[in-house]
């Protein structure tokens, strides 16, 4: 059984159906990038998983346990999935090591001594060691956004969801998040990643996933993708993609 | 002029009457204590309730909608006169038989914890939805991103407000005298009442002024502060 199944997921919001009859497969260890244009459906898939959307129809499993059936315990599921937004979403009324210590804290009941110590380590692994006792404002974007990645790692996710993470980043600030992710792909982590960054999903991907209006219209190996697409449209997007120097 | 100076602002009026004021105003800074206390706390458990999510908690919503609605329409004094006067005339053991300080106090309390609650609420509905998203995505419960990231972030921007209903609650500890609290306006009436002089009332005014004042612009200072961080961070 894969680790993340999507079968014939759609979902609409009002008069718009946003994904249509989706079916994902995500095999543990593997990092299947979603791509498409704004609109397309990515980040709505990526909330289904962890239910922060109700799907319309269709059924999702994740590490075995059903999704969709109406009696899965929410908090529990989201302790297994990590997630990064493309806004960071850091607590801004907390420090940083406060930021990444609440959850094993309150969500796992680990003491606070020990929350801070796993915390601290985290996020020397990072880097980011000397920023720990500072407020979220005080860093930069890149810095924020490795420090939201370092949150959803405290907490010992089996899959990682990161959903367009470097768009609203200075292009230099871009790269050292990259290479943490890289890192985390490294070590095994099981991640669906939704990203513009071509050149970073041809790298990094076991399977890329092309959506266009809800539907993924071609999936494959990076390198067939992005060097013999079969669709027209999936052409179409990545000769785009190109045209704006970003592949 | 000579008489309205005398009237009002009688200097030998003033130093007779200021004791007994004073005395009567230690009970309005009572109060005030009491019952702010209570409708800060009160008030948050309601804004909470009110902003409860599912169908099992319908029947709490409505009601904090309701006692909301009700004491926030109701003029203070009003409510002075059915809790101090009508609950003693139910003659129910215990709850009729309290002072009129506590009467006063609760009427306080019923109403400015309305307001109260809907200044929470708004501080609340301020905080970004993508803030609860994030807590909820961590694995927090609702209860935990609420009171970890949410509240503390809602309660810090509404402290200006918070304070301003704060001075009007000090200043409507004075209203409770129609229920026979033995308060400054009391006092103040007593003296008058005796030697056809106004200057007592003068007197609690004084007190309360002194009072408000360092508040008030503490609030003042507070939001100026506020404004210039945000800007900052705008930048």
């Amino acid at each position: 059984m894969s680790f993340v199944e999507l079968q014939d997921v759609s979902k609409s919001f009002g008069e718009n159906q946003v994904l249509r009859h989706v079916t994902l497969t995500v095999e543990e260890h593997q990092v299947v990038c979603l791509i498409g244009a704004s609109g397309s459906g990515k980040s709505t898939l990526l909330r289904c998983v962890n239910l922060l959307e109700r799907v319309d129809e269709g059924r999702i499993t994740v590490d075995g346990q059903h999704l969709t059936n109406g009696k899965i315990d929410v908090n529990a599921l989201r302790k297994k999935i990590g997630i990064v937004f493309q806004a960071y979403n850091l607590f801004p009324h907390m420090t940083v090591l406060e930021n990444v210590a609440l959850a094993p804290r309150k969500a796992r009941g680990v003491s606070a001594a020990e929350a801070r110590a796993r915390a601290r380590e985290l996020l020397n692994r990072i880097g980011l060691a000397d920023k720990a006792d500072d407020f979220p404002d005080r860093l930069s974007g890149g810095q924020q956004q490795r420090v939201a990645i370092a949150r959803a790692l405290a907490m010992e996710p089996k899959l990682m969801l990161l959903d367009e993470i470097t768009s609203a980043l200075d292009p230099q600030l871009v790269s050292e998040v990259l290479n943490l992710v890289r890192e985390l792909a490294n070590l095994g982590m099981t991640m669906i990643i939704a990203t513009h960054e071509m050149s970073f999903a041809r790298e990094v991907a076991d399977k890329v996933c092309f959506l266009d209006a809800g539907v993924i219209l071609e999936e494959g190996q990076p390198e067939q993708i992005f060097s013999a697409p079969s669709e027209p449209r999936t052409r179409e997007f990545l000769a785009r993609v190109i045209e704006a120097g970003r592949l | 002029m000579h008489t309205v100076l005398h009237t009002f602002a009688s200097p030998h009026d003033f130093r007779v009457a200021l004791p007994n004021v004073w005395a009567g105003f230690q009970v309005n800074l009572k109060m005030m204590v009491v019952a702010e206390a209570l409708v800060l706390v009160l008030a948050l458990a309601i804004a909470v309730v009110r902003g409860l999510p599912g169908r099992g908690a319908g029947p709490f919503r409505a009601l904090a909608i309701v006692y909301t609605d009700v004491f926030r329409g109701t003029p203070l004094i009003l409510v002075a006169f059915l809790v101090g006067f009508g609950v003693p005339a139910l003659n129910i053991h215990f709850v009729s038989t309290r002072s009129n300080f506590t009467y006063g106090v609760t009427a306080l309390t019923l109403v400015y914890t309305a307001y109260v609650t809907e200044v929470y609420r708004a501080g609340i509905e301020s905080v970004h939805p993508s803030q609860r998203m994030a807590a909820r995505s961590l694995g927090l419960s609702y209860l935990q991103a609420l009171r970890y990231v949410v509240l503390p972030q809602a309660v810090r921007r509404v402290i200006p407000p918070l304070l301003n209903d704060f001075i009007g609650l000090q200043k409507d500890t004075a209203l409770v005298v129609v229920i026979g609290v033995a308060e400054a306006v009391e006092q103040a009436q007593g003296y008058s009442q005796t030697y056809a002089n106004f200057t007592s009332y003068v007197v609690a005014a004084v007190f309360f002024i002194l009072l408000t004042i360092p508040l008030a612009r503490f609030t003042d200072h507070l939001i100026l502060l506020r404004e210039r961080r945000e800007r900052a961070l705008a930048t």
